[in-house]
């Protein structure tokens, strides 16, 4: 593994809370993801230049940037999604628990790294056959009906849809439908769950319920979020990355890189000057 | 100065009338041809209508069922080849094909579509008459289910593109092979239209008689078989029309009437299935 990948975690700055970094300092970290030089085309078009950085297991990594710098890209490479773009082509080595996951099934690949997209997108069905829709169509071996009421538990949905699981998943508000779409890719257990811009589209409210989801669900795996909001990155992010036109500027633990950027243009950019 | 403004005025007020009267037109020929065909036919939609073979020469009554039971057959079959043909074209169109190679298929379909029917016609007798030397209820389907095939493919496509790109993403990122995601999202999500697709497509072709007339045949007794020459409404309505006698005719206009009314009703209800919406909301 190479040194450059590991986020800089120093004794100093601890990289969340106090509890945190009592046990960060002690156990070393383990990266559940690890990118190395990713080079990224769309066409002839180079979007993504010689990425290296590593996602930190039951961690959250936020990854920031203005608009158009390469973060939702990073992201959607991190479950292959970008080859469903004609034209796309990716460089490099990126490992899932030490496997390379260019060379692997892309269907398995993706029950394992799970993605949430920045509109909620539920299927035209019920918001029970949407979250049973990963178990069924993987073939699950716990009972349908269970693994959904966890799912919507874990996604803190329970409570306001239980009386109405066979109603439209279509008749909830946006932020119910994008918890749902949360219980439905945590459905099939993923060990990691990529997040595009997950409240871009939703009131302050129900993005301060995904916020406080995101920071529950780190310690059932490992989250990876795009978000163009730094106060977002902030509140709930472990170790931020910012992009700057395909290029990966700086990836610190969130506080370091929000308090002590070592790079001028990540100070630019946190400190409103751009972007 | 104003005599021209009275002038401009005339040519406002003419051309309204003109569009008016167009529109009108347009519209009435529906009702003419409905009122006629309640006129002169009406009285002879009966019970037995539907239930009887055709009467001899000479005989009042007798009735139709025998072109009723053929249509619905010949309907059938065309259902059987056009469907699957015009819908699975239409998921791999959308769903797989290159951008070159659609358009090449999607121009070839239009083009197919407007083919005269009375040429699909020839083209079915010739592959489906000629070689087995006589007509046949099959060889009539086959000539209404070629005529089915570009109108499904068409529309079809047109419904299965429509669906949203982040519900394919939504599926595929749960690990949901392409065909899975196809079967188990994007179909469902487009089924309203799609249905409506067939039952348009079935409304056209229930009508269409050039395609008939060397392939099924008719036939004044019920169809010994699928591979004998069948009896349906509109070559049924094509030849009462044009014998001397004047009770046929009558029978020829309450077979139109039957028919229209099975195209109006299929034509209210596809209206009726794609009014509720597309199931996937479009925000």
């Amino acid at each position: 593994m190479h040194a450059s990948v590991r986020p800089a975690v120093s004794v100093n700055l601890p990289p969340s809370g106090t509890n945190a970094a009592a046990r960060e300092s002690e156990a070393a970290l383990s990266m559940r993801m690890t990118i190395s030089k990713v080079n990224f085309f769309y066409g002839s078009k180079q979007t993504l230049f010689d990425i290296s950085m590593g996602i930190a297991t039951n961690k959250v990594t936020a990854l920031i940037g203005p608009s158009g710098c390469g973060k939702s890209t990073l992201l959607r490479t991190l479950n292959r999604m970008h080859e469903t773009v004609r034209g796309a082509r990716l460089e490099g080595e990126i490992l899932l628990d030490g496997k390379n996951i260019l060379g692997q099934d892309v269907t398995s690949l993706r029950r394992r790294v799970g993605m949430v997209f920045q509109r909620p997108n539920p299927f035209p069905k019920s918001i029970f056959d949407n979250v049973a829709y990963g178990p069924r169509i993987n073939g699950s071996k716990t009972p349908i009906a269970e693994c959904v009421e966890k799912s919507l538990r874990r996604a803190a949905l329970w409570d306001e849809v239980k009386d109405q699981l066979h109603k439209s998943a279509y008749e909830l508000s946006g932020g119910q439908q994008q918890r749902l779409c949360i219980a439905r890719a945590l459905a099939v257990d993923p060990e990691v769950l990529l997040l595009d811009e997950p409240c871009s589209a939703l009131d302050p409210i129900s993005t301060a319920k995904i916020e406080e989801l995101l920071v529950q669900l780190r310690d059932l795996c490992t989250i990876v979020t795009v978000t163009h909001n730094m106060q977002q990155a902030a509140r709930v992010s472990d170790f931020t990355a910012f992009l700057l036109i395909g290029q990966l500027i700086e990836f610190s633990p969130t506080p370091q890189l929000f308090t002590m950027p070592s790079d001028p243009r990540t100070e630019a950019y946190i400190t409103g000057r751009f972007g | 100065m104003n005599r021209r403004l009275r002038w401009r005025k005339f040519v406002s007020a003419f051309m309204l009338s003109l569009t008016g009267v167009c529109a009108v037109v347009a519209v009435s020929v529906l009702f003419l041809i409905l009122s006629y065909l309640v006129f002169h036919g009406g009285t002879s939609v009966s019970w037995s209508f539907f239930t009887k073979l055709p009467a001899p020469v000479g005989e009042a009554g007798g009735g139709m069922a025998n072109a009723i039971v053929g249509s619905a057959k010949l309907l059938l079959l065309a259902m059987l080849i056009g469907v699957p043909v015009g819908f699975f074209g239409a998921i791999y169109l959308a769903e797989f094909s290159g951008s070159a190679t659609a358009f090449v298929v999607r121009y070839a379909a239009d083009l197919l579509n407007g083919v005269p029917s009375i040429v699909m016609g020839i083209f079915a007798y010739s592959l489906a008459v000629l070689p087995f030397k006589h007509f046949s209820t099959f060889a009539g389907g086959f000539a209404l289910g070629l005529m089915m095939i570009p109108i499904t493919l068409r529309s079809t496509e047109e419904f299965l593109r429509s669906v949203p790109a982040s519900l394919r993403e939504g599926a595929m990122a749960l690990g949901a092979s392409k065909w899975k995601t196809i079967a188990t999202v994007i179909v469902p999500s487009a089924y309203r239209g799609i249905l409506t697709t067939i039952l348009l497509a079935f409304a056209r072709i229930a009508g269409e008689t050039a395609p008939l007339l060397f392939t099924a045949l008719g036939n004044r007794f019920w169809s010994s078989g699928w591979s004998q020459p069948t009896a349906s409404l509109p070559v049924a309505i094509y030849n009462y029309a044009i014998s001397p006698y004047e009770d046929w005719h009558r029978q020829a206009w309450a077979a139109g009437l039957v028919l229209l009314g099975l195209i109006l009703v299929i034509n209210i209800v596809a209206r009726g299935v794609l009014a509720r919406g597309i199931s996937v909301s479009r925000s």
